[in-house]
């Protein structure tokens, strides 16, 4: 009977310590990060440069803000077992939102930014039932919201639109402590937030358990629907909140701005690049701000290196296929225990 | 416990229950006293699964009443059988891998403090259950993928007391645990009857059952053919009740001696991850029925020989000739066709014709130059053969009876002329008409010169198929009968008993 597989592990076959190690306190992503970083510099310094200037040291952040909003709500999503899809397009819309909504004024500053905000949190609802209430397939529930948000855009806008308001130009678009941009702090509030609700609510219990096996996670009694819909509203929440930065940034409402910097396919990397399962049920808001910091960290390097743009891109192909398949090699050896 | 001083904690009352027509379950009483371990026994099929579901919520009963702890109850779902106290413990567990041992327990109901959850106290909780059943050794916050298969059930124990469960159906607890596992099992039950709850133990193996129990009640056919004090049973009288039911239908007749030809297949010493010492012989023209329980290395053993799973250690000959079996294509090479147990999963391709599925053999493994239209016209041929009924080549399958479905799936490897086919639960969930034409078919093939392995968990169908037979158990072969078994022989090499009868 001994002969019925390597799953059979007795009492006291494995020590207490190797039980428990399974959840690394840092993700590896950040051991990469270091790495890039450190290689990055020492490329960039031998090449004449400065990786760590303020300049780009600013603008790493920055990017790494508008990624990692989008970012850190893709990932409550993909915990759960979804996907958004339409992120791109909440950006687009929420910029034009809040910026037309100001209109260059700073007494309608508050008001654009709970619209654009609504707008964004509406659209997660949508997306939400559907693929719970109607259970259409995430991929495709949330490429259709997508492109019906595509159509407005397209038939309403032919370029930006509106005017920020001066004031949030001068906070969240510019200002900054030292180096650090105060978008960079929100973001890190924003992930914070998250990594709060994952591990001490029981919603953020709830959504890992949906991801890892919906079955398992019906059965104990956890309404899964309400689960979803409220990761749902969480991530478009988060990308219209990186849209509202966007527009600070743009000073206007750009309606193609989320298109053009991919921010659907790229927050979607960073999340699989900070170690959370594409599956569900593992991973964690912490490893994906490991992983927006590396995908920006990279841009700063080829930037500073003047990198043609196409081979950049082979690059950062290459560093997401190279994650995933470190990723899957990992889990491979842990089933073979 | 066994002449039931206490009233019942649960008490079922002509209990019936019918699938799509069939009759699963036919009028079953049982009643389960607090810290009482009353065993369910009878054969695959004979309705202990279906019963168990229905005390847990899994399914609503057609007929009868349930009383639980006094009161009759009518369960909704698992989670209202759940919070009234019924905990269910299946086969395969329902556990989060990558979350922890406190995680899962408290998975649905965390406790909170201050809205959030209280993970101190969730762990400290954890560890007083675990305590209460005497596993202080397991960590709370230990990860349950990173467990062993007898933790992952303390786990799936513990989680079912953090719901404060009264009665806990554990259903064929020790399928997936090694021998000392079950060690650590027998202790738990144990401990769980002394806190007074009640245990409904769903098994087939007698010795755990003589070891465990305080009754048994045998099911048949989804009846209760009788509930006895364990100490009043022997091993030999649950054998008998279990099975012992006349041949209902008619098998084509077994091969003469003369029809059996040389050994085509031999195994010696075959063994992988789920199977040991296999040593077989397999000859042309024969039909050789393979017996055993779920999970006793039947399946294991076709899918080494077509190379799904291949064995690791011993060696295969074909015709006497080594062969590699390393893939199902090697196999299919070699002449192996197997027709799977799973047909849903493996079988068919539900969405494609017909005639795709038919050729989807033929197209994977001869070559091209075997000419494609011709290959076409001996396909079609074959479905014509094997009486596939279907509105036309192009009809997607998925449509299809399971019957007929099965006959696409037997012209599949047809078309291939193979010198060896492996047919695992040839005739499941095929109606009865259909049935006896799969039993013809299979006749058919060994008199034409094939040599056949059929596993079937019918005793009835392996008995009437079979011209000679091994029973496995514990991915072994338990041994060789020849075609005048009956049932009873069957089950005792299966079941391993008749050494439990001492108990």
């Amino acid at each position: 009977m001994s002969g019925r597989g390597g799953r059979a592990i007795g009492f006291g076959g494995l020590s207490t310590a190797s039980l428990r190690s399974a959840r690394p306190p840092v993700p590896g992503v950040f051991v990469a990060l270091a790495i890039t970083l450190a290689v990055g510099w020492l490329i960039v310094m031998i090449d004449g440069g400065q990786l760590f200037n303020q300049a780009t040291t600013v603008s790493l952040l920055h990017v790494a803000a508008g990624l990692g909003l989008v970012a850190v709500g893709q990932t409550l999503v993909i915990l759960g077992g979804s996907l958004d899809l339409s992120v791109a397009y909440v950006i687009s819309l929420s910029t034009l939102v809040a910026a037309e909504t100001m209109n260059g004024s700073d007494g309608a500053l508050l008001p654009a930014v709970g619209l654009a905000l609504t707008v964004s949190a509406a659209v997660g609802l949508l997306n939400g039932l559907l693929v719970t209430r109607l259970r259409i397939n995430a991929f495709i529930a949330t490429l259709g919201v997508g492109l019906l948000l595509k159509g407005y855009l397209d038939n309403g806008y032919d370029g930006p639109a509106g005017s920020t308001s001066p004031t949030l130009v001068q906070t969240l678009g510019y200002q900054r402590i030292g180096p650090v941009p105060l978008s960079f702090l929100l973001l890190v509030a924003v992930t914070g937030a998250c990594w709060f609700a994952l591990t001490r609510t029981r919603f953020g219990h709830h959504l890992v358990a949906v991801g890892g096996d919906p079955e398992v996670a019906r059965l104990s009694g956890v309404r899964n629907e309400r689960v979803l819909v409220v990761a749902h509203v969480l991530c478009s929440l988060c990308a219209g909140l990186a849209g509202i930065y966007l527009a600070s940034r743009l000073g206007s409402g750009a309606p193609r701005v989320g298109t053009e910097g991919l921010y659907d396919l790229e927050s979607i990397a960073a999340v699989v690049i900070g170690g959370t399962a594409l599956a569900g049920g593992r991973g964690g808001v912490i490893g994906t701000l490991g992983g927006v910091l590396l995908l920006a960290s990279i841009d700063a390097i080829f930037n500073q290196l003047e990198v043609d743009a196409f081979f950049k891109q082979v690059i950062r192909g290459a560093i997401i296929i190279a994650a995933v398949a470190v990723y899957a090699r990992r889990s491979m050896r842990k089933a073979a225990i | 416990m066994s002449d039931r001083p206490q009233t019942p904690l649960l008490a079922l009352r002509g209990i019936s229950k019918s699938f799509f027509g069939v009759r699963v379950l036919d009028g079953v009483d049982l009643d389960v006293a607090p810290g009482e371990v009353h065993a369910v026994v009878g054969e695959n099929g004979a309705g202990k699964s279906t019963l168990m579901k229905i005390i847990s919520g899994g399914h609503a009963p057609d007929g009868g009443v349930i009383e639980f702890a006094g009161l009759p109850r009518v369960f909704g779902g698992p989670r209202e059988a759940q919070r009234a106290g019924i905990g269910i413990i299946h086969q395969e567990f329902n556990l989060l891998p990558e979350r922890t041992v406190a995680e899962n327990v408290f998975l649905g109901h965390e406790p909170r403090r201050r809205g959030l959850v209280d993970r101190r106290r969730m762990l400290s909780r954890t560890r007083e259950l675990l305590a209460t059943i005497g596993e202080t050794a397991l960590p709370a916050d230990a990860v349950v993928g990173r467990l062993g298969v007898a933790q992952q059930q303390v786990v799936e124990i513990a989680k079912a007391l953090a719901l404060d469960a009264r009665l806990l159906i554990m259903d064929e607890p020790t399928a997936a645990l090694a021998d000392h596992e079950v060690e650590l099992l027998y202790g738990l039950v144990r401990r769980l009857q002394q806190q007074g709850i009640g245990l409904l133990y769903v098994s087939h193996r007698l010795t755990e059952v003589f070891d465990l129990s305080d009754r048994i009640t045998v099911l048949k056919d989804g009846r209760r053919v009788r509930t006895m004090p364990t100490a009043e049973a022997t091993a030999e009288d649950l054998v008998r009740q279990m099975v012992g039911r006349e041949l209902s239908s008619y098998y084509p007749d077994r091969a003469a001696p003369e029809d059996v030809g040389a050994v085509r297949l031999t195994v010696r010493g075959g063994g992988n991850r789920k199977l040991r010492d296999i040593d077989l012989d397999l000859r042309a023209g024969e039909v050789l029925g393979v017996g055993g329980l779920q999970g006793s290395g039947r399946s294991a053993l076709a899918r080494a020989l077509f190379g799904v799973e291949p064995f690791t250690t011993g060696l295969v000959t074909i015709d006497g000739k080594p062969a590699r079996l390393r893939s199902p294509r090697a196999a299919t090479r070699a002449g192996v066709a197997y027709v799977t147990e799973d047909r849903k999963g493996e079988g068919i391709v539900g969405r494609q014709s017909v005639l795709d599925n038919a050729l989807l053999a033929s197209r994977a493994v001869l070559p091209l130059r075997s000419g494609r239209a011709a290959r076409t016209v001996r396909v079609r041929e074959l479905l014509a053969t094997v009486e596939v009924r279907a509105a036309g080549d192009h009809q997607e399958i998925r449509f299809l009876s399971g019957g007929n479905q099965q006959k696409v799936v037997l012209a599949r490897w047809l078309a291939l002329d193979p010198l060896i086919l492996l047919f695992d639960e040839p005739t499941r969930g095929i109606d009865v008409g259909a049935k006896s034409a799969i039993h013809d078919l299979v006749r058919r093939l060994a008199r034409s010169g094939a040599a056949v392995l059929m596993i079937s968990s019918e005793l009835p169908e392996l008995l009437g198929m079979s011209d000679r037979m091994l029973v496995m158990r514990d991915g072994r072969i338990a041994g060789e009968l020849s075609a005048g078994a009956t049932e009873e022989d069957v089950v005792a090499l299966a079941v391993g008993t008749v050494r439990g009868a001492a108990a």
